[in-house]
C-alpha cells in the first residue's frame, strides 16, 4: 500500500475534551491502544424497570436495542417464567413454536443489516445496497405477523400476544423460498471473492484463550472456535424440537465471523420451515395473573450473543430488581485485545466485526500518540478502510492471485 | 462427579447456604473474604464461563450475585456474597483473574457505590464524567 | 436569509446525530437510501462531516452525556440549518422520561423545526415529514 499523508478532513478539535466511543492511539500506521468509552446511550433502564409493572417492563425491554428488539423482551419474559417453574412448564406449544420463528427472523435480519455494514466499511456498497435490499422482505414479514416492522410487542409473560393466522403461512414460507437464493448470492460474493479473503482473513484476530479471558459469547465466540449457543445449551422455544447445526469457526479473525454469520443464515431459514411445518394448534397464552417471590434468570441467543436477563420479585406487582445484560457489553470490550496491533485501515471493520451496534462504530477517533492530536475522525477512517480495499483489487490484478497468500476455502 | 458436587466438595464450609431454585439455576452464598479464592476455582479449575454479575441494595447490606454458566449443561451456578458495611462498601476486585469483569465492576461502583479492592481503573464507565459525588442512581434513596 | 433556505430545499444534505437512541429510528433511517425507499434520488444525501450539513437528523432521548455534544454540532453546522427530531423519544423522552439519565427532550436543547413521531417511524412517515417541510420552507416568505 503506498504511503499517504494523512490530512485530517472535517472540524477536529485538537484535546477534545468529550471522548468519542472508540480511541484508536497511533504510532505511524499501527494501532498501538484503544479507549472505549461507552455510557452514550445509558438510559437508566435497570432503574426505570422498578417502577413499571412486569407487563410494561416487557415494553420497555424492547427498546434497549432496536436490532435485537426480540431478544431482550424473550429473556426478560424467560425470567419472569424461570420463578413460575419454567417456560416449559407454563407456556403453550403453540406459543413455544411462534416465539421461535420470530427469534429466528429477527436473526436473520440483524445478520443481513450487518453484511451491509461491513460491506460498506470495506468498500462493497453494492453488498450494502443488495444485503439491505433483501432485508426489506423479512421486515415486511414481521410486519404481517406483528403489525409493525421493528418493535413487535409479541412477548409476554405465559405466552405470546399475536396468533400466526393459517392463511399467512404460504406467504411466510415462499418468502423464505425467495430469500435462499439471495443468501446463496452473498455467500458466492462473499465467501469467493479473492479480494474479501485477502482483505479480511488475518484481520483482528481473537484467539481461543483471550475469547475465554474476556468472556466473549455469540458469532465473536464461535468464530474463535468456543464452541457455545444457548439455543443448544439450554434450549428454549421450539429448539430442542427441530434439527439445526451450530456453525464454529477456529481462525477468530474478521473472515471467520463472517462465515459464521452467513451460514448461520441458513439455518434459522431451515428452523423457521420446520417450525412452520410442525406447530401445533391451540392456544398461545397461558394467562398469568401473580408472579410470587423469588429470583429468576432468562437468556437466549440474541444476534449478537447471550443476552441475560435476571429478576427479582417480592410478590408485588414489579420487580424488585432487575439486571440487563446486553451481549456487546461483553463482545465491545474484547476489541480491547483484537484491536491493537492492527493498522488504521483495518480498525474499523475489527470494531465492527462484533456487531456493535451502529451508533457505536460511527463514533472513533484516532489519535496520535506521539502529541495527543486528534488526526481522523470515523468517515476518514471509513474512507482508509475503501482505499485499501481498492488497492488491494489493483494488486491482484497486476499480480495475479497466485502471487498473494490467499488460503484455499477449504472447509 | 458432576459439577454441583466438585462445588460442595471444595469449597465445603465456605458455603453458607445452598438453593435449588430449578434443575437449573442453583444459587450458593459465601463469604465476602473468600470471593477471590472462588472465583479462582469457578474459573479457572472448573471452567465456568462468566455470565455477569448483579449488585443490589437490601435493606440491611449490599448483596452481589456473581453468575457463572456451566454451557455442556445450561445450569447457572449464582454465588451470593453480603457486604454488611453500609457506610463504605467494597470487596476484592477480580479482574486480575479475568479481564471480562473489568467493566462491570466499574457499573457496579458508579450505580451502587460499591468499591473493588485492586480494580485497575475504577473510572466512570456509563456516566458522564461530572456526575454529582456520592449520588448512586441504584440506591434506594427516600423511596417509599 | 430566507433566500438560502428555499436553495438548501432543492437537495437537502443531512447530517445523521444520535443522542441516546436504540438505533431502531437510525437504522430507518439509513434504510432510507437503500433501494426500496431511495430518497437519493430526490437528492437527499447523508454526509460525513457536519460543516456541510444543511438538516440535522436527531434521534434519542439525549441523556446527559450528550448534552454538550449536540450542541456543539449544532454550533459547527453553518446556518441555515433546520433541525428535524425524529422518533418518539426526541419527542419526548419516551418511556424513559422519569429516568436519572433523562433531564431534558430535545427542544429544550436545540430549536426544532420538524417533528415525525413513531416508534420506530417509518421510512415512508420520514419521507412525507421531510415533504412537508420542505413544502412550508419554499412557501415561507
Amino acid at each position: 500500500m503506498s504511503h499517504k499523508v494523512i490530512v485530517p478532513i472535517g472540524p477536529y478539535h485538537p484535546l477534545q475534551d468529550e471522548p468519542e466511543f472508540f480511541q484508536l492511539y497511533v504510532e505511524g500506521e499501527k494501532v498501538v491502544d484503544i479507549d472505549i468509552f461507552i455510557g452514550y446511550n445509558h438510559r437508566g433502564i435497570e432503574k426505570l424497570s422498578e417502577s413499571k409493572h412486569y407487563d410494561q417492563v416487557a415494553f420497555l425491554v424492547e427498546r434497549i436495542c432496536g436490532i435485537c428488539s426480540s431478544s431482550h423482551p424473550y429473556a426478560y419474559v424467560l425470567a419472569v417464567e424461570d420463578i413460575l417453574g419454567g417456560e416449559k412448564n407454563l407456556v403453550p406449544e403453540r406459543a413455544l413454536y411462534i416465539r421461535t420463528i420470530i427469534d429466528e427472523l429477527q436473526r436473520i435480519h440483524s445478520h443481513l443489516l450487518w453484511l451491509g455494514l461491513a460491506g460498506h466499511f470495506i468498500g462493497y456498497n453494492t453488498v450494502w445496497m443488495w444485503a439491505w435490499k433483501y432485508r426489506e422482505p423479512v421486515l415486511d414479514m414481521f410486519e404481517m405477523i406483528t403489525g409493525n416492522r421493528n418493535n413487535y410487542a409479541m412477548f409476554k409473560v405465559g405466552g405470546v400476544r399475536r396468533d400466526i393466522k393459517d392463511e399467512d403461512i404460504p406467504v411466510l414460507k415462499k418468502a423464505l423460498d425467495d430469500l435462499v437464493p439471495a443468501l446463496d448470492m452473498f455467500k458466492g460474493a462473499c465467501m469467493d471473492d479473492p479480494v474479501i479473503q485477502a482483505r479480511l482473513k488475518g484481520i483482528g484476530i481473537l484467539t481461543r484463550k483471550q475469547a475465554i479471558d474476556w468472556c466473549v459469547i455469540g458469532p465473536t465466540a464461535r468464530a474463535s472456535g468456543v464452541n457455545i449457543d444457548v439455543r443448544r445449551d439450554e434450549p428454549y422455544g421450539a429448539c430442542d424440537h427441530i434439527n439445526w447445526n451450530v456453525i464454529v469457526e477456529k481462525d477468530g479473525d474478521v473472515f471467520a465471523k463472517t462465515v459464521v454469520r452467513i451460514l448461520e443464515m441458513y439455518e434459522c431459514v431451515s428452523m423457521i420451515r420446520q417450525c412452520l411445518d410442525k406447530m401445533p394448534k391451540g392456544e398461545i397464552d397461558a394467562d398469568v395473573k401473580e408472579i410470587p417471590p423469588g429470583e429468576g434468570i432468562g437468556r437466549v441467543e440474541a444476534p449478537r450473543g447471550e443476552c441475560f436477563h435476571y429478576i427479582k420479585s417480592d410478590g408485588t406487582n414489579r420487580p424488585v430488581r432487575h439486571k440487563v445484560r446486553a451481549p456487546s457489553f461483553m463482545n465491545v470490550a474484547s476489541n480491547k485485545v483484537a484491536a491493537v496491533g492492527q493498522t488504521i485501515s483495518d480498525a474499523t471493520i475489527t470494531l465492527a466485526a462484533v456487531d456493535p451496534c451502529y451508533c457505536c462504530t460511527e463514533r472513533v477517533a484516532v489519535i496520535k500518540r506521539s502529541d495527543n492530536k486528534k488526526i481522523m475522525n470515523g468517515w476518514d477512517l471509513i474512507k482508509l478502510s475503501q482505499e485499501k480495499t481498492e488497492q488491494l483489487k489493483k494488486d491482484i490484478r497486476v499480480l495475479g492471485y497466485q502471487d498473494l497468500e490467499i488460503r484455499g476455502l477449504g472447509d | 462427579m458432576n459439577i454441583r458436587e466438585r462445588i460442595k466438595e471444595d469449597l465445603g464450609s465456605k458455603i453458607t447456604y445452598w438453593q435449588e431454585t430449578n434443575s437449573r439455576r442453583i444459587y450458593f452464598t459465601i463469604d465476602k473474604k473468600d470471593i477471590f479464592k472462588t472465583v479462582e476455582f469457578m474459573f479457572r479449575k472448573l471452567g465456568l464461563r462468566f455470565a455477569i454479575a448483579s449488585g443490589m441494595e437490601m435493606a440491611t447490606d449490599f448483596e452481589i450475585l456473581y453468575h457463572f454458566s456451566y454451557d455442556k449443561t445450561g445450569e447457572i451456578y449464582s454465588m451470593r456474597v453480603l457486604i454488611e458495611d453500609k457506610k463504605n462498601p467494597e470487596i476484592d476486585s477480580i479482574s486480575s483473574i479475568f479481564p471480562g469483569a473489568e467493566w462491570i465492576e466499574r457499573e457496579m461502583w458508579e450505580l451502587l457505590g460499591i468499591n473493588f479492592k485492586g480494580h485497575p481503573n475504577l473510572k466512570h464507565l456509563l456516566l458522564c464524567e461530572d456526575w454529582p459525588e456520592g449520588e448512586y442512581p441504584l440506591r434506594h434513596k427516600n423511596e417509599p | 436569509m430566507n433566500f438560502k433556505l428555499k436553495a438548501l430545499t432543492k437537495s437537502i444534505w443531512v447530517f445523521h446525530v444520535s443522542a441516546a437512541s436504540c438505533n431502531n429510528c437510525d437504522i430507518e433511517i439509513l434504510d432510507l437510501l437503500t433501494p426500496r425507499h431511495d430518497v437519493e434520488r430526490f437528492g437527499i444525501q447523508l454526509i460525513g462531516s457536519v460543516r456541510h450539513a444543511d438538516a440535522l437528523l436527531v434521534t434519542g432521548i439525549v441523556n446527559k452525556k450528550n448534552i454538550p455534544r449536540i450542541k456543539r454540532i449544532y454550533e459547527q453546522a453553518p446556518k441555515p440549518c433546520v433541525v428535524i427530531a425524529v422518533g418518539q423519544c426526541a419527542l419526548s423522552q419516551h418511556m424513559f422520561r422519569f429516568g436519572y439519565n433523562a433531564p431534558d427532550p430535545l427542544d429544550k436543547v436545540l430549536p426544532v423545526d420538524l417533528y415525525i413521531p413513531g416508534c420506530p417511524p417509518k421510512p415512508e412517515a420520514m419521507i412525507d415529514g421531510i415533504v412537508k417541510l420542505v413544502t412550508k420552507l419554499r412557501k415561507s416568505k
